[in-house]
């Protein structure tokens, strides 16, 4: 018997998936998921995610490779037998039946007597905070009510994994970030693993342990959401989190750490090399909007600087926004924390930019 | 004290609409004017159901009630008649046979008397010869001389001495009678009032009775067959669900005598089921299966008649349950039969709620298949109905039976949403 570490509670082996026999909607998929683990798979429309969760609930199956839940091969258990709860994009919750039926059910095909099932559901709905809500019908209840309710009756019987299709998508924003805040809760309080879904990246940074970036198939990357914020591996991910400004080049220097692009435009920059191979090669390089700065004393010495002219100034309360031309491009963005010795720039006014070495990246073109 | 009330109620007096009009009056006024904006878009529909629905079926109610032929044919009787005693074991005296003298005179004259005799004969067979033979003969009497008439009219008839006429008379005498509804219930006015039909004149509850329970046969059956056709048609992929639904809608296509007769070449018991099933040896040649010209004809071929108004309303019901329903039960651990039990099938019953009641009305009042391939025994109400409204032309009766047709529908319809809410109800 191999060491089942705690990395590999779910384990996705080289899993394939085509609906139509001509396109593979999953091409080559990996992934390990540790118990307890909050991962969130981040892509998106179309990219495959749904399909994922679908193959690991039970109600698609894979065209090739395997999927393994606490190191059991998954094709073989029927869905009712997998014991994952699982949280629907719409909810799913049964209309005709009132909110404690709805609890009640999963308790009810597991034959619970009549007293502990009371007792489970009561603790459920008190756990999402809607105790008082057990004999009403979900079309009786709101959005962000019928939202707990699907994610008390996923968890009612207490399964070790809960999968949640895009449970926030239908709920205004700050509901939204409430419900984030209580889906992690709940899940690091009851030590569930969780496979959740989403197409909002802020979702996926605020909640997750880790992301896996999903395109095209493919996991584009597999990292906790700093290293994901921070050090994206190739364009696709630096431009689908967060904001991120990107401008095109070929590589001129290349150290082992340190790299200078020369710009389209004939400017040269320093960045730090991360999908780059040789000299001559040509890269995109992406720098988050937060670490471009315009004044001067903060430069190192020699450090390349780009000319800058300021197109439209936003005010946003806690940071400003300067959309300015770099480069050719007019959509290039630097954010500046409202600060008391910041300056708020005019449009039309030229400045230098520049910014450190490492918090550029050249990625792959 | 309307006075105090006006001065109790809001402190600040009624909210003003801009013009100065209480707001209210406004709402109202801009109100009626839309209503009847909406009144007149509908106004030929309306028109046109008056006409064609609601104006004959309530001349229909209107005529299992209505008896004006025995006080206009017989005005003086009717009123002489009155203090007669219906219980006693006399004919009426003098007295009443000089007023229907009288009216039948004045009767023959206008040729009314015959009609009256048939409608009469409706309660008391025998009645319509009585008053036809009776009314050439007192015409040629004369009213002043020719008196008493009590040993005339008794020359012309024995009947008039029996005491079974003069009771018929006097009971139909009001303007409004129940009898229709009596006899449409195998019952009739006697001396004592309403009593039972003797055994063997009564058919018409029967009829009711297999109305009825062969009208919840028919559904039944359309639930069962319908229910897999639904559900595949919601879940089959488009191309093959679409090629489907044709085939459901076929029979909407082809004419009702056509279907009909095609159950009948099918069915006889020289027909092609039989023949298939003597040919594999299933059943011996002389025996035959009788399954047509009897309820079982009449079940089969009005279950397939009626079927897509069973499918139809089920496939839009289960075509507007998300399939994640489904997915949601099984991963809350439920095996494919409680999901579906559990938490499919509730949500489909307003589709067979709705499917039940359009077959089951629609069966109740079935006419055209039943008469068809009924026989004797498969036959319902509506052919019953059918046969006085063309052949006896006893209208009354044929009202009656048809008022009673629509109480029970309604009552149905009552039932339903009582126990299973109307608005529960979906055709689409
Ligand atoms: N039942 C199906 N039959 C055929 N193709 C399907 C089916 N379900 C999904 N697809 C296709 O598979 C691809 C991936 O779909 P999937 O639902 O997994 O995307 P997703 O990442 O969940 O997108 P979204 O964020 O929009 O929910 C899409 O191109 C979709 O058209
Ligand atoms: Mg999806």
């Amino acid at each position: 018997m191999l060491d089942q570490g705690s990395d590999d509670f779910v384990v996705f082996d080289k899993v394939q998936k085509s609906y139509d026999g001509q396109t593979l909607v999953v091409k080559d998929l990996n992934l390990s998921i540790g118990k307890g683990e909050f991962l969130t798979m981040l892509g998106p429309s179309g990219s495959g995610k749904t399909t994922c969760l679908m193959m690991l609930a039970g109600f698609e199956t894979a065209t090739h490779g395997d999927i393994l839940l606490d190191g059991q091969g998954i094709n073989n258990i029927p869905p009712h037998k997998r014991g994952i709860g699982m949280v629907f994009q719409n909810y799913a919750l049964f209309p005709h039946m009132t909110v404690a039926e709805n609890l009640a059910f999963p308790l009810e095909v597991r034959k619970l007597g009549k007293s502990d099932r009371e007792a489970k559901v009561k603790r459920a709905l008190d756990m999402v905070q809607m105790g008082d809500f057990a004999n009403r019908r979900p079309a009786q209840l709101s959005g962000g009510q019928q939202q707990r309710i699907a994610l008390a009756r996923a968890l009612v019987f207490e399964p070790e994994l809960v999968l949640m299709d895009e449970p926030l998508g239908a709920l205004d924003k700050q509901l939204r970030e409430h419900m984030q805040f209580e889906i992690t809760r709940l899940a690091h309080e009851l030590g569930i693993t969780t496979v959740y879904v989403t197409h909002d990246q802020t979702e996926a940074l605020t909640m997750s342990d880790r992301v896996a970036v999903f395109n095209d198939g493919r996991i584009q990357q597999l990292d906790p959401p700093d290293t994901l914020y921070e050090e994206p591996k190739n364009s696709f991910v630096a431009q689908f989190i967060g904001e991120n400004n990107s401008l095109e080049g070929t590589v001129k220097e290349l150290n082992n750490d340190t790299a200078v692009v020369q710009l389209d435009d004939g400017s040269l920059i320093d960045c730090r090399p991360v999908n780059v191979k040789q000299v001559g090669d040509r890269t995109k390089v992406s720098i988050r909007p937060e670490r471009v700065e315009y004044r001067s004393e903060r430069f190192q010495e020699g450090a390349h600087l780009l000319k800058a002219e300021v197109l439209e100034f936003i005010y946003m309360g806690d940071v400003f926004r300067t959309r300015l031309r770099v480069a050719g491009r007019d959509d290039f963005i630097m954010k500046c924390r409202n600060a008391p010795d910041q300056i708020r720039l005019k449009p039309g006014e030229t400045v230098n930019i520049g910014w450190m070495p490492e918090d550029c990246r050249a990625l792959d073109a | 004290m309307s006075d105090t009330t006006t001065d109790d109620s809001p402190q600040n007096g009624p909210v003003l609409a801009a013009d100065g009009t209480p707001l209210r009056r406004s709402l109202a006024r801009a109100l009626r004017r839309q209503k009847l904006r909406a009144l007149m878009l509908i106004a030929p529909l309306l028109i046109f159901i008056m006409v064609t629905f609601i104006l004959p079926v309530a001349d229909m109610l209107y005529r299992s009630v209505e008896n004006g032929i025995v006080s206009e044919t017989l005005p003086r009787t009717v009123v002489a008649l009155a203090d007669w005693d219906a219980g006693g074991d006399t004919p009426p005296d003098e007295a009443v046979f000089a007023a229907l003298a009288a009216d039948i005179q004045i009767a023959a004259e206008e040729k009314t008397h015959t009609k009256l005799g048939s409608r009469l004969n409706y309660e008391n067979p025998g009645m319509s010869s009585l008053f036809r033979k009776s009314g050439r003969q007192v015409q040629r009497w004369d009213l002043n001389t020719d008196g008493p008439f009590k040993e005339k009219f008794l020359d012309i008839d024995d009947d008039w001495g029996d005491i079974d006429v003069w009771r018929t008379i006097q009971t139909y005498s009001p303007a409004m009678t129940s009898g229709y509804y009596l006899a449409a219930v195998d019952m009739q006015l006697g001396a004592d009032g309403p009593e039972m039909r003797p055994e063997n004149e009564r058919i018409y509850l029967k009829l009711f009775g297999r109305t009825l329970m062969m009208s919840l046969a028919i559904t039944l059956s359309c639930i069962a067959l319908g229910y897999p056709v639904a559900w595949l048609l919601a879940n089959l992929p488009m191309r093959t669900s679409n090629l489907l639904m044709i085939l459901v809608l076929l029979p909407f296509w082809t004419s009702l005598l056509v279907r009909t007769s095609a159950w009948k070449i099918l069915l006889q018991q020289q027909g092609v089921i039989n023949d298939i099933l003597v040919w594999i040896g299933l059943v011996s040649d002389d025996a035959r299966l009788v399954m047509i010209n009897n309820q079982l004809g009449t079940i089969i071929a009005m279950t397939h008649i009626l079927l897509p108004f069973m499918i139809l309303p089920m496939y839009s019901v289960m075509q507007s349950i998300n399939p994640s329903y489904l997915r949601a039960a099984k991963s809350l651990g439920a095996t494919d039969w409680t999901a579906f039990w559990r938490v499919y099938f509730p949500q489909t019953v307003p589709g067979i709620g709705a499917g039940s009641i359009l077959v089951f009305i629609l069966a109740i009042g079935y006419y055209i298949t039943p008469a068809l391939v009924g026989g004797t025994t498969g036959t319902f109400i509506s052919n019953r109905i059918a046969f006085h409204i063309s052949t006896s032309l006893n209208w009354g009766l044929a009202a009656a039976l048809g008022g009673i047709l629509l109480a029970v529908v309604l009552v149905f319809y009552w039932a339903y949403d009582k126990f299973v809410g109307i608005d529960n109800v979906k055709l689409g």
